[in-house]
C-alpha cells in the first residue's frame, strides 16, 4: 500500500472545498424540506430530526472510537449528521424513540462502518436502517398521517408524549397507510382514479401532505445543483424515468394506474432523486453510469409502488441500484482523449 | 432408452474433454512453458538461496509442484504474489529479502586466479590470468556466490549507494 | 480571423493571479556571480562538454554539444571561466546532475553571431541550426526543437501550432514576451511554418490576454491565424489545445505528429527567429518571478542563473515560504535555492501563504475529479488501484495518460493528493520494468556461463577457468597460487587488516 502526503505533491493550489463542506451544504439544501415536515405533519417531525441528529451522533462517535479514529475531523465531517437527516424525513414523524435508535444503529453500525466507514459503505446507511425497520417494525412504520385527515396534526406535547414511546396504540387514528398506499390499494379494489383522488388527501399534485416536502426538496435539491454539490445526471435521468414509465402506464390504462404527477409529487420523490439517490459515495462516479443509474432507480421506484406491497419504493430502488453501482461504473468509463476511435 | 444411452454418451465425452487437460498437464511440452512462465517471473540472482542451483532449477521444481513458491528471497513478496497468481494458488507469506548488495574485489589484494570469474552466475566480474579482476558493479546481483572461492578474501559485498535520480 | 473551436471535455476554472506580475514590462537582472549549466535538463540524452575547468569562455560559446540526436547543445550567456565540471542539484528534486559551472566575469564579451540564413534555407538547414543553437521547447518538457522540425520534414504537418496559451495561474512569461517580441514571435512562427512545410499556422493565446493578442495582431503573416482559446486549466495542454485546435486527437501514448500537428511554444518561435536570422544561441529566457516579494515581475534571466539571484532581485527577504518552480498546478517545491534556471524554467512562485493543510479525507466518490479531468481518466479509480499497488489495473485505466496536470487534486473535497499517487504508480511500474529487463539479462548471461562451464567439464579446454594451465603442470598453478596467497597474507600482517566487515554469502 501507498501512501502519498499532500502538501509534497502538485497542485500547490486547492479550491476552496472540504467533506465538511460538501456535508454542510446537503444540510442547509435540506433545510427547506425540513420546514416542509413541520408545515404538514407538526412538530412531531421535528423532534424526530433532532433525535435522530443526537442519536447519529452518539453512534458515530462509539464506532470511531471504537475503530480508533480520532473524533476530529471524522465526526464533524457532516456525514452522521447527513445520514440522521434523511434518516429521519423517512421516518414516520410518530415513532417511538427506540425505533429511530435501533434504525441509526443498524444504519451507522452495520451498513456505514462495518464496511469501512465514510467512502466505503456499498449501500446508503439512511436508507438501509429505514429499509431494516420497515422490514421489522412493519406496523409501527406506517404510523403516518391519518388517511380520513379528520385530525389535525399531533401538537408538541403530544408528539413528545409520542416520542417517548407513551402512545404504545397504533389503532387511534395515526396509523394510517401514505397516499401512495392508499391509492394502490384502493386502484387493486377497483375504484375509479377519479373517484380516489377526489378524497381529501390529495392535492393539487400528489399527496396532500407529501407534495410540499416534495416541492421543498426540489428546492433545495436545485440549490445543490447550482452549487454543484451535485450534478445534474442522477437526478435528471431517475425523475424522467419514473415519469415516462408512469406516463406510458396511464396513457394505456388511466383508471388503473395514477397520473405521472402523483408519483412525482408523492411519497419521497424528490428527496429520493435529489438526496439519496445522489449520495455519490454508493453511486457511480462516470457520467453515464450516473444516468444509467438513475434511469433504473427511476423506473424501479415505480415498479415497487405500483406493483410491490410497501408504503413507497424508493429506499428500495436506491439500496438495489447501490449493489450495482460497482459494476455499472465499471462499464460506463469514459472514453479517454486519444483513445481509439 | 435411446435417449439415456445418448445422454450417457454425452456425459463421458464431456467428462473426459474436461479431464484432458489436466493430464495434458503432464506432458513434457506442458511442463516446459510452465516452467518457463514461472522462470520470467524469478529475480534471476541466480543466488541458490532457494535451495537450488539457480533460478531455472528452481522454476522447474515449481513447476513439478516438489517446491512451495515462497522460496525465493531476493523475489519477496512480489515473487510470491506473481507466482501465487500464475499458478492460481494462495500467496504465501513472503520471506524477508535480503537487502541489496554488491560485490567490490579489493584490487591491491587480487592475485588474479580468475576462481571468482567462475563461481559469478550472471558473469558480473571481468579479468585475466595473473591480473587484478574487478566487479561490474551494475551487472553484480550481490549474490555472494564469488567470496567464499577466493583464496585470499579480496572481495566484499558492500550496500548499494542510495539511487540517485533514476534515469 | 478566429481560430477553429472543438470543444475537450473536463478542465476546471482556476484563480489567474496574472495581474500580480503582468503589469510591468520585463527587466534584465544584473549579472550573477555564476552560472550553472545541467548537462541533461531535457529529455534524451545529456550533452557531452566540449570545455573543461580552467577555460575562457565568452558569451555564444559552445560548451556542450549533442550527444544523440535527442540532446541539446548549451552555450555560456556571458563571459567568464569554466569552473568545474561536477554533480549539482538541479531541480525538480535537487537531483545530482552532472553541470559545468561557470565563474561569471563580469565583462560580458561575446564572440560574433553566425550569419542569418538565406531567406530560402531549407528544411535541413533551419534544422541544422536549431541543433547547434540549443533550441529546445521552452514550454515545459525541453524536448529538442530540432528533433520536432525533424518530424515535420518526414511526415505530413498539416497543422503548426504556436502555443501562447498560458494556462497556469501566475505566469506571465509568455504574455510579456508577446507583448514585447510579437514580430519576432510571428516570424519564427513563419521560419517553422516554412521548414516543415505545415499547411496552417495557428498562433493560440487565451481569451483575457487582450494585449498580448494585440500585438500579435499588429504583425500579421500570410497563412498564419492568431486568435483566443477559452481560459479553462489546462487549455494550453498539449493534447487539449490540439483537439481544441483540430479536432483531432493525438492517440494515447502518441507524439502530435500522429495527428498531423507540430506544436512549438512561443517562446520556443522567439528562439527559432534568434537563432535563424539573428545568429544567436539560446542562453536566455523570460522568467516570471512572483508571489509574496516586493518586486514581482518577469525577468529577462539567462539561462545557469541560480534561483536565489532572481529572488533576490524581485525582492523576496527570504523566509519560510515555499518556493516552487513552475506554476502552482504542476511545479515542484524546491529544496534548495542554488538550482539553476533552465531553458525550460518559466516560472518562480512565492507562496504567499503557506496553504491551508487538510488532513487527507476518505475518497467520498463524488465523481469531481473525473468531471474535471481533460483526459477524462477515472482519477478515483486510478486513485484507488494506486493506492491498494494494483498497477495492472491501473495501467489498464491508462495512468499513463494522465498529464499531471493536477486538476483532479485541486478539485478534490477530500483533499487527496491524487498527482502524488499517480507519480508514485508510475515510478514503481517504471522501477518494476526496470527489475524486468535486468533480470532479463541476467539471465541471458546466466546461460551463457551455464554452456561455457558445460563446455569446459566436456574438456575443451579453451574455456578453462585457468587457462594458462592448458599445457602446464596444474600441481605447478596451485603452488603458484598458494605463494601468492602466503604473499598476500605477509602483507596483510604487515600492514593494518583492510577496513570493512566482511560480508558472508547472504
Ligand atoms: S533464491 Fe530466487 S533468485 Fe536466488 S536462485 Fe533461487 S530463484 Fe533465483
Ligand atoms: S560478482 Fe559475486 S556477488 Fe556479484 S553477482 Fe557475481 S558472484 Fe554474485
Ligand atoms: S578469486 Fe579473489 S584473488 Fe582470485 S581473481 Fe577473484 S578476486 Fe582476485
Ligand atoms: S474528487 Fe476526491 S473525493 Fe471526489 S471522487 Fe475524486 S478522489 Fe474521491
Ligand atoms: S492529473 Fe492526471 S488524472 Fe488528474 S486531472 Fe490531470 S490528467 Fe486527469
Amino acid at each position: 500500500m501507498t501512501t502519498v502526503s499532500s502538501g509534497a505533491s502538485s497542485p500547490h493550489l486547492h479550491q476552496a472545498t472540504s467533506v465538511a463542506l460538501v456535508m454542510r451544504r446537503v444540510l442547509v439544501a435540506l433545510v427547506p424540506t425540513l420546514i416542509a415536515m413541520f408545515y404538514c405533519y407538526g412538530p412531531g417531525a421535528l423532534m424526530q430530526w433532532l433525535w435522530a441528529i443526537l442519536v447519529a451522533h452518539a453512534v458515530e462517535a462509539l464506532m470511531l472510537r471504537w475503530r480508533g479514529l480520532p473524533l476530529q475531523p471524522h465526526l464533524s465531517d457532516g456525514s452522521a449528521a447527513v445520514t440522521a437527516t434523511l434518516f429521519a424525513l423517512a421516518m414516520p414523524p410518530w415513532a417511538p424513540w427506540w425505533l429511530t435508535v435501533l434504525g441509526l444503529v443498524f444504519a451507522l453500525a452495520l451498513v456505514k462502518h462495518a464496511y469501512g466507514g465514510l467512502g466505503h459503505n456499498l449501500f446508503n446507511p439512511a436508507m438501509g436502517g429505514y429499509v431494516f425497520l420497515l422490514l421489522c417494525f412493519p406496523v409501527a412504520m406506517k404510523a403516518w398521517a391519518p388517511i380520513d385527515a379528520g385530525h389535525a396534526a399531533p401538537g408538541w406535547i403530544e408528539s413528545l408524549v409520542r416520542l417517548a414511546g407513551g402512545a404504545s396504540s397504533m389503532a387511534d387514528g395515526y396509523s394510517g397507510a401514505t397516499v401512495l398506499e392508499y391509492t394502490r390499494t384502493q386502484l387493486r379494489a377497483m375504484k375509479m382514479l377519479s373517484e380516489i383522488t377526489a378524497q381529501p388527501v390529495y392535492g393539487m399534485l400528489g399527496d396532500r401532505n407529501a407534495q410540499w416536502v416534495n416541492v421543498a426538496a426540489l428546492l433545495g435539491g436545485l440549490w445543490l445543483l447550482w452549487t454543484g454539490v451535485i450534478r445534474w445526471q442522477i437526478p435528471v435521468a431517475a425523475l424522467a424515468a419514473l415519469f415516462l414509465t408512469a406516463a406510458a402506464f396511464h396513457l394505456a390504462d388511466g383508471d388503473r394506474y395514477a397520473s405521472p404527477l402523483l408519483h412525482l409529487f408523492s411519497g419521497a420523490t424528490m428527496p429520493g432523486a435529489f438526496f439519496i439517490a445522489t449520495d455519490p459515495i454508493t453511486a457511480p462516479g462516470t457520467p453515464r453510469g450516473r444516468l444509467v443509474f438513475g434511469a433504473a432507480v427511476g423506473l424501479l421506484i415505480y415498479l415497487i409502488r405500483t406493483f410491490g406491497n410497501y408504503p413507497d419504493g424508493v429506499a428500495f430502488a436506491v439500496l438495489i441500484m447501490n449493489g450495482a453501482a460497482p459494476l455499472i461504473e465499471r462499464h460506463t468509463q469514459p472514453r479517454i482523449l486519444g483513445a481509439p476511435a | 432408452m435411446l435417449p439415456w444411452l445418448l445422454l450417457a454418451i454425452l456425459g463421458l465425452a464431456a467428462g473426459l474433454a474436461v479431464t484432458r487437460p489436466a493430464r495434458g498437464g503432464r506432458d513434457d511440452a506442458a511442463l516446459a512453458e510452465k516452467t518457463e512462465r514461472i522462470d520470467a517471473l524469478l529475480p534471476q540472482t541466480q543466488c541458490g538461496l532457494c535451495g537450488y542451483h539457480g533460478c531455472r532449477p528452481y522454476a522447474e521444481a515449481v513447476a513439478r509442484g516438489e517446491a512451495a513458491i515462497d522460496r525465493c528471497p531476493p523475489g519477496g513478496a512480489a515473487t510470491v504474489a506473481a507466482l501465487a497468481d500464475l499458478l492460481g494458488v494462495e500467496p504465501l507469506p513472503a520471506p524477508v529479502s535480503p537487502p541489496a548488495r554488491v560485490a567490490v574485489i579489493d584490487e591491491r589484494l587480487c592475485i588474479g586466479c580468475t576462481l571468482c570469474l567462475d563461481a559469478c552466475p550472471v558473469d558480473a566480474i571481468v579479468g585475466a590470468p595473473r591480473l587484478m579482476h574487478t566487479v561490474i558493479a551494475a551487472l553484480c546481483t550481490g549474490c555472494g556466490l564469488c567470496l567464499p572461492p577466493c583464496p585470499v578474501d579480496c572481495i566484499q559485498l558492500r550496500p548499494v549507494p542510495a539511487a540517485r535520480g533514476a534515469g | 480571423m478566429t481560430l477553429p473551436r472543438h470543444a475537450w471535455r473536463g478542465g476546471v476554472r482556476v484563480p489567474r493571479h496574472k495581474n500580480l506580475s503582468n503589469t510591468e514590462p520585463s527587466r534584465a537582472p544584473p549579472l550573477p556571480a555564476r552560472l550553472i549549466y545541467p548537462l541533461r535538463s531535457h529529455i534524451g540524452t545529456a550533452a557531452r562538454p566540449v570545455v573543461g575547468p580552467g577555460d575562457r569562455v565568452l558569451k555564444g560559446q559552445c560548451l556542450a554539444e549533442p550527444d544523440s540526436y535527442v540532446s541539446q547543445a548549451l552555450h555560456a550567456a556571458t563571459s567568464g571561466t569554466v569552473r568545474d565540471i561536477l554533480d549539482y542539484p538541479v531541480a525538480p528534486g535537487d537531483v545530482m546532475t552532472a553541470s559545468i559551472v561557470i565563474e561569471v566575469d563580469g565583462e560580458d564579451r561575446g564572440i560574433d553571431p553566425w550569419p542569418s540564413l538565406p531567406a530560402d534555407a531549407d528544411g535541413d538547414a533551419i534544422q541544422r541550426r536549431l541543433t547547434e543553437a540549443g533550441v529546445i521547447g521552452m514550454g515545459g518538457a525541453g524536448f529538442p526543437s530540432h528533433v520536432k522540425v525533424r518530424e515535420g520534414l518526414t511526415r505530413t504537418v498539416r497543422t503548426l501550432i504556436i502555443n501562447g496559451v498560458e494556462c497556469e495561474p501566475y505566469i506571465t512569461c509568455d504574455d510579456r514576451l508577446m507583448r514585447e517580441h510579437a514580430a519576432e514571435i510571428v516570424a519564427g512562427a513563419r521560419w517553422l511554418k516554412r521548414a516543415v512545410n505545415a499547411g496552417e499556422c495557428f498562433i493560440a493565446v487565451e481569451e483575457d490576454m487582450p494585449e498580448a493578442l494585440a500585438a500579435l495582431q499588429a504583425h500579421p503573416a500570410e497563412g498564419v491565424t492568431i486568435g483566443t482559446v477559452p481560459a479553462i486549466y489546462p487549455a494550453g495542454g498539449e493534447k487539449q489545445l490540439i483537439k481544441l485546435l483540430t479536432g483531432r486527437e493525438v492517440p494515447s501514448k502518441g507524439l502530435p505528429i500522429q495527428a498531423g500537428v507540430l506544436m512549438h511554444n512561443v517562446a520556443t518561435a522567439r528562439a527559432v527567429y534568434a537563432a535563424v536570422v539573428e545568429g544567436r544561441p539560446l542562453t536566455s529566457r523570460y522568467v516570471t518571478v512572483t508571489g509574496g516579494m516586493t518586486r514581482p515581475g518577469n525577468w529577462r534571466a539567462l539561462i545557469g542563473t541560480p534561483v536565489s539571484h532572481l529572488l533576490q532581485e524581485g525582492g523576496w527577504r527570504g523566509g519560510d515560504q515555499r518556493v516552487i518552480m513552475g506554476g502552482p498546478m504542476m511545479g515542484m517545491a524546491l529544496c534548495s535555492l542554488e538550482v539553476p534556471v533552465t531553458k525550460v524554467t518559466n516560472c518562480l512562485l512565492v507562496q504567499e501563504a503557506a496553504p491551508a493543510f487538510l488532513a487527507a479525507m476518505p475518497c467520498i466518490r463524488c465523481g469531481e475529479c473525473l468531471r474535471v479531468c481533460p483526459v477524462q481518466l477515472n482519477a478515483r479509480a486510478l486513485y484507488e488501484y494506486s493506492k491498494a499497488g494494483d498497477l495492472d489495473a491501473a495501467q489498464d485505466l491508462n495512468l499513463f495518460d494522465c498529464i499531471e496536470c493536477g486538476a483532479c487534486a485541486y478539485v478534490c473535497p477530500s483533499h487527496i493528493p491524487l498527482v502524488g499517487y499517480f507519480r508514485a504508480a508510475k515510478a514503481a511500474i517504471a522501477a518494476a520494468e526496470r527489475r524486468q529487463r535486468a533480470a532479463a539479462e541476467n539471465r541471458g548471461r546466466y546461460e551463457r556461463h551455464q554452456r561455457r562451464q558445460a563446455a569446459d567439464q566436456a574438456g575443451s579446454a579453451t574455456a578453462s577457468p585457468l587457462p594458462a594451465a592448458a599445457g602446464e603442470d596444474r600441481e605447478a598453478l596451485r603452488a603458484e597460487i598458494a605463494a601468492a596467497v602466503e604473499r598476500v597474507r605477509a602483507r596483510r600482517a604487515a600492514s593494518e587488516p583492510p577496513d570493512g566487515e566482511r560480508g558472508g554469502p547472504a
